[in-house]
């Protein structure tokens, strides 16, 4: 049986500063009808690249420059618009990593459905509709008959994607790439999405290419597994074989970075004085609390991870203590004496002693300024430092962050890679000289290798500077990696809180053991089994709203 | 009816020449993707295009080959052809020029830079060169403009840094050079804007056998000035008091915008719902109403009326300039390096000059581009209205008026009927320039590569 696709010496180039560098260099890929590759790699590695030349797109600026992308005889390369447009939407499909950011807003869910098939004359509407009802139920979309005649905004996340994934199968195409469709979603959502996508590309005998970086994930959905680094492969094999025998470096290495974790330091003396104390907060949006009576202490020198969905009030909580949002009751102490509530009404020693480093790096450094102004600013507001002096302290900072200071001082935030934004937000954290840092999410926009690095490196600054952090997170292998004590939060309350040994250890509050068992594991049959064992209808947001 | 006909059976031709264009393009290069997936529509155009273009050189051809009388009627044809290809050739070269001096960042600005903005620059240039150098320079003003200059860079020192200090002292000294120059060259306009020389009603052309002067290139209007004259110290008063009228507005309405932006709450309605009272008047009739107050009053103090109509159109301008500011503002301040500073303590100067304006810049330059031609515009109408620029002064607003009556003309001395045109084309050809500009440095700042 010849194959579905069939990409040979796929050679991409993006055109930046009026060159054409190599995106990707030559690259082999077979994909038979119903078979599902996944293709892993970190960010830059050209996956998403891959998975858009395999229907014969490319984005802006960037060109095929070399090889074929066959699908089903035809060479999508080639092949004259009129012949891609017969077969993109009918038969190769796309699911976008944002559902959120692909439906238009402005028609409802079912119209955008059935435009494909209409489009390519696949069927009349009202056939496409009734189709398109099939599609929800199987996906198990709550109410199949009504969801699809609301707007986007009307549904939620998951149920969005899981929306968009019925959509590619309109057309009952043979080949759907899908482009990191869980990682914008919550532990728990996400398990529904994949649960839903794996049952469907299973019953229609679909190929897909399942773009990912979470390992775990993969490890679920797909049949075999291709790595990618920086345009190159590095290795293809089965799913179980590469899981159990990874053959190169930089795969093992992928494998490995879950196993970071910190020694666990010896328990708090009681009567000792926390850095920050959260002392029964309630606070409140408008007229609508988000919060409810939270108390949690962090002391000098250690980690408190702050665990829950998007939506359960970590952030609030981490606005509270910086003052953005003054509680509505209840106040937050800084080593025993309360702090203002409102942040315009602190002084500059206490402004110094809580800093924040932020989830996006991106939106957190102002892209006009260099790292030099960016880490300065508070070397200079706060220590009152000008000139040479305050020169020097930015390089001591930045050699402090492990990035080589000559190089970097004058750049601007473009120029650098993810992590190493991240650092410069640690850094500018770090100038103010202070006692706690809030850390927002701080790895999950990173690759995992990289996201290690970053824990590391807060880890190491902690135990030189007695650093005490909150550390936002909902991701738990973060929490198994550094965490000292655990707070897990749900819909505004606090649902459980002790050292990290007791939060991983049974018994547990169930909310807790949902989130402990929603996050995927590098076990290929994980997914089934957990199916198994709960059921079809106790997993996502249903088994959420059932607690 | 039958102009009917002709409409359809052109679109038609076109059509089928664009379809027969495509299928030999196809046949000659072996089906390339090119042509392989060009519509008809694209096709139809390619061919449209190409008959423009022949017949404007067959109109051109056959006008240079005319008798004198005959090739006097195509005056302005042969100016405004020549002109455009002149200017195209000079853009070309300054875009050349660009890519050979400069910093690296510069160089690489001016290769990536499409030469439609290079054409606008160059127009921008040779207009503000003509307004600034229309008259004869005054040593008292090239010691202000020195003292100015040296100011700015000491303060840009001070606040910004050696960079942007170097940037404006070495823009200055290029102006100051320039201005010494043409002190000894002398003034570029002929006449002075109100000279009234001997002959009235000259016509274009220069040729005295046909009722033209070549003391007066472009004629004399109905009283005897000399059109060239009054064109190149219209572009001296309209377009200085425009530039002045938009750096007011801008300066309104952007600090107000970026307060309202930062500050949010009471002060952002009460900003904004001023604004859009004063945005619901039709703003032409509503600087007509105001300067015709204006005028009342500066006959009473004894202030130019052209004073108030520069605060009056800065204030209506101003409103859109603070929407655009609030808006891009607004964007701005929800980033995280903005949550940032505001935890720092930092002040609210500091937030707006050094966190938020930096990143709001080009789309502010780029309304400023657009809003300055919109202001031109307002005075032109103004001044046509008979309310704006007063007289003796020339303006092209009331040239346009003070010439209208040779439109009359056309029939039989076209070159006189374009004459109340050619301030109306000095308006047209800085508006399409500055697009122009303006277009690229959108283009630029919403990082869109190619």
């Amino acid at each position: 049986m010849s194959a579905l696709l069939k990409i040979r010496g796929l050679k991409i180039e993006g055109r930046s500063d009026e060159v054409w560098n190599p995106i990707i260099n030559g690259v082999d890929l077979d994909l038979n009808k119903g078979e599902v590759l996944g293709l892993i790699g970190e960010s830059g590695a050209g996956k998403s690249t891959v998975g858009l030349a395999a229907m014969g797109f490319t984005r802006d600026g960037v060109r095929i420059s070399a090889g074929s992308v066959e699908f089903d005889g035809v060479n999508l390369v080639t092949a004259s618009a009129a012949v891609k447009r017969g077969l993109l939407g009918k038969r190769i499909a796309y699911v976008a990593q944002s559902a959120a950011a692909s439906f238009n807003p402005a028609h409802k869910l079912i119209d955008q459905h059935t435009e494909a098939p209409v489009q390519h004359g696949v069927s009349g509407r009202k056939e496409s509709e009734a189709d398109a009802i099939e599609l929800y139920e199987r996906l198990r979309l709550p109410n199949p008959e009504e969801i699809g005649f609301r707007y986007p905004h009307q549904v939620s996340g998951g149920q969005l994607q899981r929306a968009m994934t019925a959509m590619a199968m309109a057309c009952r195409p043979d080949l759907i790439i899908f482009d990191e469709p869980t990682t914008a979603l919550d532990v728990t959502t996400q398990i529904e999405v994949l649960a839903a996508i794996r049952d469907i590309v299973e019953q229609f005998d679909t190929a897909a290419i399942y773009i990912t970086h979470d390992l775990a994930v993969v490890a679920q959905m797909a049949d075999k597994i291709k790595v990618l680094l920086k345009g190159d492969e590095v290795e293809e094999a089965d799913t179980r074989t590469m899981l159990s025998a990874p053959q190169e470096d930089y795969t093992k290495s992928l494998w490995a970075v879950r196993s970071f974790e910190r020694p666990t330091k010896p328990a708090v003396q009681t009567g000792a004085t926390p850095v920050i104390s959260v002392k029964n907060v309630t606070a409140a949006y408008g007229k609508v609390d988000v919060l409810h009576d939270i108390s949690f202490d962090m002391h000098e020198g250690r980690t408190v991870a702050v665990v829950g969905e998007s939506g359960s009030g970590k952030s609030t909580a981490a606005r509270c203590i910086t003052g953005l949002l003054p509680p509505r009751i209840g106040h937050i102490e800084y080593m025993g004496e309360a702090l203002p509530l409102d942040y315009r009404k602190r002084n500059k020693m206490q402004l110094r002693q809580a800093q924040m480093i932020y989830q996006m790096a991106d939106t957190a450094l102002n892209p006009r300024k260099t790292i030099g102004e960016i880490i300065g600013r508070p070397v200079q507001f706060y220590m009152g430092l000008t000139g040479p002096q305050r020169r020097k302290r930015v390089e001591e900072l930045l050699a402090e962050i492990e990035l080589e200071p000559t190089q970097y001082i004058d750049r601007l935030p473009s120029e650098l890679s993810g992590g190493q934004k991240q650092r410069i937000g640690i850094a500018r954290a770090l100038a103010a000289e202070p006692k706690f840092i809030i850390c927002d999410e701080v790895t999950s926009a990173l690759d995992q290798l990289v996201a290690e690095g970053i824990l590391k490196l807060l880890a190491r600054l902690q135990d030189e500077l007695g650093l005490s952090y909150m550390f936002i997170t909902h991701d738990l292998a973060t929490v198994r990696a550094i965490a000292d004590e655990v707070v897990v939060m749900k819909d505004g309350r606090v649902v459980e809180q002790g050292p990290k040994l007791e939060m991983f250890q049974p018994p547990h509050h169930p909310y807790t053991d949902l989130l402990l068992s929603s996050v995927p594991e590098m076990d290929p049959d994980w997914l089934t089994n957990l199916l198994e064992s709960r059921g079809v209808d106790n997993i996502g947001d249903a088994a959420v709203d059932k607690m | 009816m039958s102009l009917l006909i002709w409409i359809v059976a052109l679109v038609i031709a076109v059509t089928a020449g664009g379809w027969l264009f495509r299928f030999v393009g196809q046949t000659a290069t072996g089906n390339a993707p090119y042509f392989r997936d060009m519509t008809v529509s694209v096709a139809a155009g390619y061919v449209g295009s190409f008959l423009l273009l022949a017949w404007i050189a067959y109109t051109y051809v056959s006008g240079q080959q005319a008798d004198p009388a005959e090739k006097n009627k195509y005056f302005f044809f042969f100016i405004a052809i020549h002109g455009f290809v002149a200017f195209s050739i000079m853009a070309y070269f300054f875009r050349v020029l660009g890519t050979k001096f400069g910093t690296e960042g510069s160089k690489k600005m001016f290769r990536q830079m499409p030469l439609t903005a290079s054409f606008g620059i160059v127009i921008i240039f040779a207009y503000a060169f003509v307004a600034l150098f229309a008259g004869q320079i005054a040593v008292s003003s090239i010691v202000i403009v020195g003292i100015i200059g040296l100011a700015i860079s000491e303060i840009l020192r001070r606040i910004g840094g050696d960079k942007p200090a170097a940037t404006s002292a070495a823009a200055f000294a290029f102006i100051l050079i320039g201005m010494i120059i043409m002190y000894f060259v002398g003034p570029i306009a002929p006449y002075g804007q109100e000279e009234i020389l001997g002959a009235a009603n000259v016509v274009p052309g220069g040729d005295p056998a046909l009722g033209g002067n070549p003391d007066f290139p472009l004629g004399t209007d109905q009283i005897g000035r000399d059109i060239l004259s009054r064109l190149i110290y219209g572009a001296q008063n309209t377009v200085g008091i425009a530039f002045a009228t938009t750096c007011l507005a801008f300066l309104l309405g952007g600090s107000l915008g970026f307060l309202a932006a930062t500050l949010g709450g009471w002060l952002d309605q009460l900003l904004s719902r001023a604004v859009d009272a004063l945005m619901a008047i039709p703003s032409l009739i509503f600087a007509l109403l105001l300067m015709t107050i204006a005028s009342v009053w500066s006959n009473q103090i004894g202030i130019p009326l052209t004073y108030f109509m520069i605060v009056i159109i800065a204030v209506i301008d101003a409103t859109r300039v603070f929407r655009l500011a609030r808006a891009v503002g607004s964007s701005i301040v929800v980033m995280d390096y903005i949550e940032a500073a505001k935890l720092r303590g930092e002040g609210l100067t500091y937030l707006i000059f050094r966190e938020i304006l930096p990143n709001a810049t080009a789309p502010l330059l780029a309304e400023f581009g657009l809003r300055f031609c919109f202001v031109f515009l307002t005075i032109a109408s103004l001044s046509f209205l008979g309310v704006g620029i007063q007289p003796p002064l020339a303006d092209w607003g009331t040239m346009v008026r003070d010439l209208a009556q040779f439109i009359n003309f056309a029939a039989f001395a076209p070159q006189v009927a374009v004459t109340p045109l050619l301030a109306a084309g000095a308006i047209a050809l800085l508006t399409v320039a500055v697009n122009f500009v303006v277009d690229w440095m959108l283009h630029k700042s919403s990082g869109l590569k190619e």
